[in-house]
C-alpha cells in the first residue's frame, strides 16, 4: 500500500461529526405498480420495500439478508437513487437528499457493487475506461491514472488488463473491475448488493478479504446484501433481517447470533445446512414459499407461516423495538412487546 | 458386468470448435444401488458434463468420449434411438436447476407428467394422469388435484421444482441426476426441498448424484462425496471423511471457504488465482498453480491416485501424510 493511493482518494468531508450517522433511512416505502388489461392500468401494487427505516453508523458495515422478494435489492437502489422513492428520507451524514443533497452529490458518496458482474459493464467499453467513467462525469482530475491505480490496488495490474474488454475477464476479476469502479468515486458509503454471490467459493474468499482491505484502508462503511447467513456474519458489524418488504430484526452480529428474536429469523437461521454429517437437518423450519408481495398477509406480515401467531399477529403490524435486555438489539414481533396482547408476549419462546 | 448402479472408466471428454475444452479428463466413478453421492466442484469443473454425459445429452457431432460408462449393467455411450428413449426417464433421469426452463410452458404440469409416464409404461391416459397426481401427493404439493391444471407459470420456484422432482420419479427410475436443484432456491424452501429428496430417495431406494458446489448442501444430502477440480475427481470418500479429514489440499480450501465457522474480520485462508482453461489436456496436477503445498513432484507428472481406504481415494502425492493445520 504505496502512499500515492491515500493521497488520491478525496471523500467528501465529514460534515456531521462522529456521532452522526452516515446514512438514515426513515420510512422508505416504494409500490410498484403491476399493469394489465387492454389499456394497461394499474392492477395492484408489489409493495417492495414498506416503511423500512434504519442506521448506518460511520465505519460500520451493515449486513441485510432476507429472501428473494422481501425487498433487500429494492432497498440498494432506492438509496443510490437508481429507483425513484414514493415516500420517506434519504439523510446522508446529516444532509437530506433532494433538499441539501442532489443526486450527483449523493453518488459521489454513495456507490454500489451488483451482483451480475457482466451485465453492470458496458461490453464496448475496455476495462480503463468503464473505472474511469464516473470521475470524468464528476469532473474529478486525471480519471485514466486514477483507474490505473485503482485498478493496482484490487489486484489487475493495469498494464494487462486496462485495455481488455468485460468479456475477456473472469468473473472474480470482473468483480474485482466493479469495486474499482465504485471506488473512483471516492465514495464514503459502498452498497455490495449480492456482490460476491455469483462468484465461486474459492474466489469469494479472495474478494472478502480484498473487501476487508479496502475498508481498513479507505475507511469505508458498508452495506452488505447476502442470502449467504455466513458470508454476511463474516462481514458484518450489525445484520437486519427483511421479510416481504418490512424490516423484521436488526442487531449486532453476535447478539443476533446468540440469539434470534424474531420466529422468521430463526428460521432463516435453522435452514441453513448443517456442515455436520452426524446432525443433518430433520425437519424444515418453515413450509411454503414466501408469500407474493403484492397482497402481503395483513397485520404481521409473517403470520402465515409464524408457529406462534395468534389472534393479535392478524390485525395488528408489530412495530420495531429494542429488546428488554439488550436495547441495541431491535425486534419488530408481538412476542417480544409485553403490551401487544398476544397470549405469549414477554415469555421465553423456547427455539 | 457386476451389479453395480453405476460404473464409469476412465471416461474423458473433449469438446472441439474454435477452441477445444478438456472438459472431462480420465474420471472413473463408481456407486452401488441406492447410494447418493454428491459431485462437488466449482464452475468449470465438469459437474455438469458428466450428468449430461450419462443421459446422452452432449452434441455428439462435437464431443469427443472416450471410456465406458455403465448404468446397471447397460452401456449407456452405445445406445441410441429408441433404446436411448427408452432409457432416458426410465432407468436415468435428471432433475435441473431452473425448472421454469426445464418445464414446458405451453402444457400443463399433469399433462408433462402423464405424458412421460404414458411413453414410458404404454398406460392409458386416465391411468397416466392418476399417476402423476400420485406423484404431486408425494412430492407435498398442497391441493394436488388442483394443481395438476396449472401450467408452470402459475407456480412458485419451490412448487415448480417439487413438480420437476415429481415428473424426474414418475417412472421410477433406478438413477437420479440432480444438476444443482436448489441452488436458484431461496435458503428456507432450499432445505424444504433437500429434505423432500433425501425421504424420496430412501422410500424409493434409488441412486442420486447430486451436483453442487455448496459443501452445506452435499452434507445434508449425501452419504457419499466426490470432488472435481478441472475436469478430474481428485478426492472421493464417505462425506465423514471428506468434512472431517480432507487430505486433498483443494478440499481443504473449499471447506475454509465455506466460512463456517471463520471467526468474524479474521483473514481467510482464500486459495488464489482461478481454475486452468482446459485448452490442453492436463499433463500434471492441475491444482499445483494454486496449491499451498506444492513441491517439483506436482509439476512433473499426474498426482498418483492413493486409496487411503476402501472407497477413499485422493489424488495428491502428499496425501499419505495428513496436513497439519496452517
Amino acid at each position: 500500500m504505496s502512499a500515492t493511493d491515500v493521497e488520491t482518494y478525496e471523500p467528501l468531508p465529514d460534515t456531521g461529526g462522529p456521532a452522526q450517522p452516515l446514512l438514515m433511512v426513515r420510512n422508505l416505502r416504494k409500490y410498484f405498480p403491476v399493469r394489465g388489461g387492454i389499456l394497461g392500468r394499474t392492477q395492484a401494487m408489489v409493495q417492495a420495500v414498506d416503511g423500512v427505516s434504519f442506521e448506518v453508523k460511520k465505519g460500520e458495515t451493515l449486513g441485510i439478508v432476507g429472501e428473494s422478494g422481501c425487498g433487500k435489492s429494492t432497498t440498494a437502489k432506492l438509496l443510490i437513487g437508481l429507483t425513484p422513492k414514493d415516500e420517506g428520507e434519504i439523510i446522508f451524514d446529516g444532509i437530506d437528499l433532494g433538499e441539501g443533497l442532489s443526486l450527483k452529490q449523493l453518488r459521489k458518496g454513495v456507490q454500489m457493487v451488483f451482483q451480475d458482474s457482466y451485465a453492470t459493464l458496458n461490453p464496448r467499453m475496455t476495462i480503463e475506461a468503464s473505472v474511469a467513467f464516473g470521475a470524468r462525469v464528476q469532473g474529478l482530475d486525471d480519471p485514466e491514472g486514477r483507474a490505473r491505480r485503482l485498478m493496482e490496488r484490487v489486484g489487475l495490474d493495469p498494464n494487462r488488463f486496462a485495455h481488455r474488454y468485460p468479456h475477456e475477464l473472469s468473473g472474480g476479476q470482473r468483480q474485482r473491475v466493479n469495486i474499482a469502479r465504485a471506488l473512483a468515486m471516492s465514495p464514503r458509503l459502498v452498497v455490495l448488493d449480492e456482490a460476491v454471490s455469483a462468484l465461486d467459493k474459492s474466489v469469494e474468499a479472495q474478494v472478502l478479504n480484498l473487501l476487508s482491505d479496502l475498508r481498513r484502508e479507505f475507511g469505508l462503511t458498508y452495506i452488505f446484501i447476502s442470502h449467504d447467513l455466513n458470508v454476511v456474519r463474516y462481514i458484518s458489524d450489525r445484520i437486519l433481517v427483511m421479510y416481504l418488504g418490512e424490516v423484521v430484526e436488526v442487531a449486532p452480529v453476535d447478539s443476533i447470533w446468540a440469539e434470534q428474536a424474531h420466529p422468521y429469523t430463526r428460521s432463516l437461521f435453522s435452514a441453513m445446512p448443517a456442515m455436520d454429517p452426524d446432525h443433518r437437518t430433520k425437519e424444515p423450519p418453515l413450509s411454503g414459499d414466501p408469500p407474493n408481495p403484492i397482497n402481503p398477509p395483513s397485520g404481521c406480515r409473517f403470520h402465515t407461516r409464524c408457529r406462534f401467531a395468534s389472534e393479535v399477529c392478524k390485525t395488528t403490524p408489530p412495530r420495531l423495538a429494542g429488546l428488554a435486555r439488550n436495547a441495541q438489539h431491535l425486534v419488530a414481533c408481538h412476542l417480544h412487546d409485553a403490551a401487544s396482547g398476544h397470549p405469549k408476549a414477554g415469555q421465553e419462546v423456547a427455539a | 458386468m457386476s451389479d453395480k448402479l453405476l460404473d464409469i472408466r476412465n471416461l474423458t471428454i473433449r469438446f472441439r470448435g474454435k477452441r477445444t475444452v478438456h472438459a472431462i479428463n480420465d474420471v472413473s466413478l463408481s456407486m452401488e444401488q441406492g447410494e447418493t453421492l454428491a459431485l462437488l466442484g466449482e464452475s468449470g469443473s465438469g459437474k455438469s458434463v458428466t450428468l449430461k454425459a450419462l443421459l446422452g445429452l452432449l452434441p455428439p457431432k462435437r464431443t469427443d468420449i472416450e471410456g465406458s460408462m455403465h448404468v446397471n449393467g447397460t452401456d449407456v455411450l452405445s445406445l441410441s434411438g429408441k433404446a436411448l428413449q427408452r432409457y432416458r426417464g426410465g432407468e436415468v433421469s435428471m432433475v435441473f436447476q431452473e425448472p421454469a426452463l426445464a418445464l414446458d410452458p405451453v402444457y400443463t404440469v399433469g399433462h408433462q407428467i402423464a405424458e412421460a409416464v404414458m411413453r414410458h409404461k404404454g398406460v392409458s391416459k386416465s391411468d397416466a394422469m392418476s399417476v402423476a397426481h400420485d406423484m404431486l401427493e408425494r412430492v407435498r404439493i398442497p391441493s394436488a388435484r388442483r394443481r395438476l391444471s396449472n401450467y408452470p407459470h402459475e407456480l412458485s420456484g419451490g412448487m415448480r421444482q417439487r413438480v420437476m422432482i415429481a415428473l424426474a420419479l414418475a417412472c421410477r427410475p433406478k438413477l437420479l441426476l440432480a444438476d444443482e436443484p436448489t441452488t436458484a432456491l431461496d435458503a428456507t424452501v432450499q432445505i424444504q426441498i433437500l429434505l423432500l429428496l433425501r425421504e424420496l430417495q430412501k422410500d424409493f431406494g434409488m441412486g442420486v448424484i447430486f451436483v453442487t458446489h455448496d459443501i452445506g448442501v452435499a452434507v445434508e444430502i449425501s452419504e457419499r462425496v466426490a470432488v472435481m477440480y478441472a475436469g478430474q475427481i481428485v478426492e472421493e470418500g464417505t462425506t465423514r471423511e471428506i468434512i472431517r479429514d480432507g487430505r486433498h489440499p483443494y478440499t481443504r480450501g473449499l471447506l475454509a471457504a465455506n466460512l463456517h465457522d471463520v471467526a468474524r474480520g479474521e483473514r481467510l485462508n482464500a486459495i488464489p488465482g482461478a481454475p486452468p482453461a482446459l485448452e490442453t489436456r492436463p499433463e500434471n496436477c492441475s491444482f499445483a498453480p494454486r496449491c499451498p503445498l506444492v513441491e517439483p513432484a506436482c509439476r512433473a507428472g499426474l498426482p498418483p491416485m492413493r486409496t487411503p481406504a476402501p472407497r477413499r481415494r485422493v489424488a495428491c502425492v502428499r496425501a499419505e501424510t495428513p496436513i497439519a493445520a496452517e
